[in-house]
């Protein structure tokens, strides 16, 4: 302790790491603000890009973006599926939450009765590479087509025998468990308000027309 | 007497082959056999670690005096963090296939011993253009090495060399080869090639100096 006060005490010692952690922080910030947008589009696109394939018989290009509030009162966007013949296929849920690594981010379909599930899309995940990101694998994923939307979804390590049992990852447990719960929080907080929003008018559709 | 530092031409140099970060350091194995099933995604790799460390080494070599040896490492880490976090940024606005396909290797070049490495080497004792140099030799060599690794994988395992055909369609494809076992294989086999190619070298100039002492003594 003697030795750091005679060289200038802890600032005196730590003044660099300090000043890089100040300088470094504002352009992180600089790039988060400039890059966070195209990103959030690249997004975008690829969620109406994988639409047709969480809900049977939609058209990406006809699909509604609606925002709803959630049960927890925050607006959630939601993306309602439409399909060539113009009828009503399905809802695409979007949700998130704490992974094993980092955050997951899903893409949950459901049928028009939000009823059952119809198919599960990991839109981000950084999971442990060849264990916990195997969660992104068709093989994972089809095993949530045609779980039951009314009831919390839960994962088991044996063959399910409830009709809301799903089987995680073998080595991957935490992370399929964490993708059971995103979807049940999700579907808790927002089944109802969708519902609701479904059998109203929906004012204020705000229809996004893509090339595809 | 002190041991005279390598010139920005040696530091070059030596990054590329002689020194190279894969064959001869066996550094930044992670990457090495995590992105290398494809030539896009091991490419992609190479130039997000070049950007980070000709980066990280041209600023850590403009502090180096300010440098204080019990936090150097500290200021390393946060440099190094900074410009990786940076590259994943955009990556995913400007690459996007590529930032999900690399999914959290990106942000793990954080810890590739070969950045932190060159810092404490080179950048932190050099002047900013023998640290460019390091830098740029040393990310020449790992994007040749990932490219080798890259190679011999998708063309066995597809047929296909940067997504483009390059066996005919009735190739089989050798599944192993884009699965973990064949970045395996793949980095043995070659650092094995690697390892005779240079003992051959060796032995080379070996018989040439001996032969060339022999005749003076003469």
């Amino acid at each position: 302790m003697g030795e750091t006060q005679q060289k200038g005490g802890y600032i005196g010692q730590a003044w660099l790491v300090i000043v890089l952690g100040l300088l470094y922080g504002g352009v992180l910030a600089g790039v988060q603000t400039t890059l966070s947008g195209r990103a959030a589009d690249n997004k975008k696109d690829e969620t109406y890009s994988v639409i047709p394939s969480l809900v049977r018989g939609a058209d990406e290009t006809k699909t509604i973006e609606l925002m709803v509030e959630g049960k927890n009162g925050k607006e959630a966007r939601i993306y309602k599926a439409i399909g060539a013949d113009a009828g009503h296929k399905g809802w695409v849920v979007p949700a998130g939450g704490q992974g094993f690594a980092d955050r997951i981010e899903l893409l949950i379909g459901l049928d028009p009765a939000l009823t059952a599930l119809t198919g599960l899309y990991v839109l981000e995940q950084r999971e442990t590479p060849a264990l916990g990101d195997r969660i992104t694998e068709a093989g994972f994923r089809d095993r949530f087509n045609g779980k039951p939307a009314d009831q919390p979804i839960v994962m088991v390590k044996s063959e399910p025998k409830a009709e809301n049992e799903v089987r995680a990852l073998t080595g991957a447990t935490i992370s399929s468990e964490s993708v059971s719960a995103i979807v049940n929080d999700a579907l808790a907080n927002l089944r109802e308000p969708i519902g609701r929003r479904a059998h109203s008018a929906a004012p204020g559709e705000a229809l996004r027309e893509t090339t595809g | 007497m002190a041991r005279e530092e390598p010139t920005a031409l040696e530091r070059f140099i030596n990054g590329v082959l002689p020194e190279n970060p894969i064959y001869r350091q066996l550094l930044g194995m992670c990457p090495v056999l995590a992105v290398t099933s494809a030539m896009k995604p091991a490419m992609t790799m190479a130039g997000a670690t070049a950007f980070v460390l000709i980066c990280a080494n041209i600023v850590i070599s403009l502090m180096r005096s300010l440098l204080k040896p019990h936090l150097r490492i500290l200021v390393f880490t946060l440099t190094i963090a900074t410009f990786v976090t940076i590259a994943d940024k955009f990556l995913a606005a400007y690459v996007y296939e590529m930032s999900k396909q690399l999914g959290p290797y990106v942000p793990l070049i954080i810890v590739n011993c070969l950045i932190i490495s060159r810092c404490e080497i080179c950048a932190s004792k050099q002047s900013v253009g023998v640290a460019a140099a390091d830098a740029v030799g040393m990310s020449l060599g790992f994007a040749l090495a990932l490219a080798s690794i890259a190679t011999v994988r998708e063309i066995l395992g597809s047929g296909m060399w940067f997504g483009l055909r390059v066996l005919p369609g009735s190739w089989p494809g050798w599944g192993i080869m884009v699965l973990p076992p064949g970045a395996f294989l793949s980095l043995g086999l070659l650092l094995g090639a690697a390892e005779w190619v240079s003992r051959k070298r060796a032995r080379t100039n070996l018989w040439r100096t001996v032969r060339m002492l022999w005749s003076w003594r003469r």
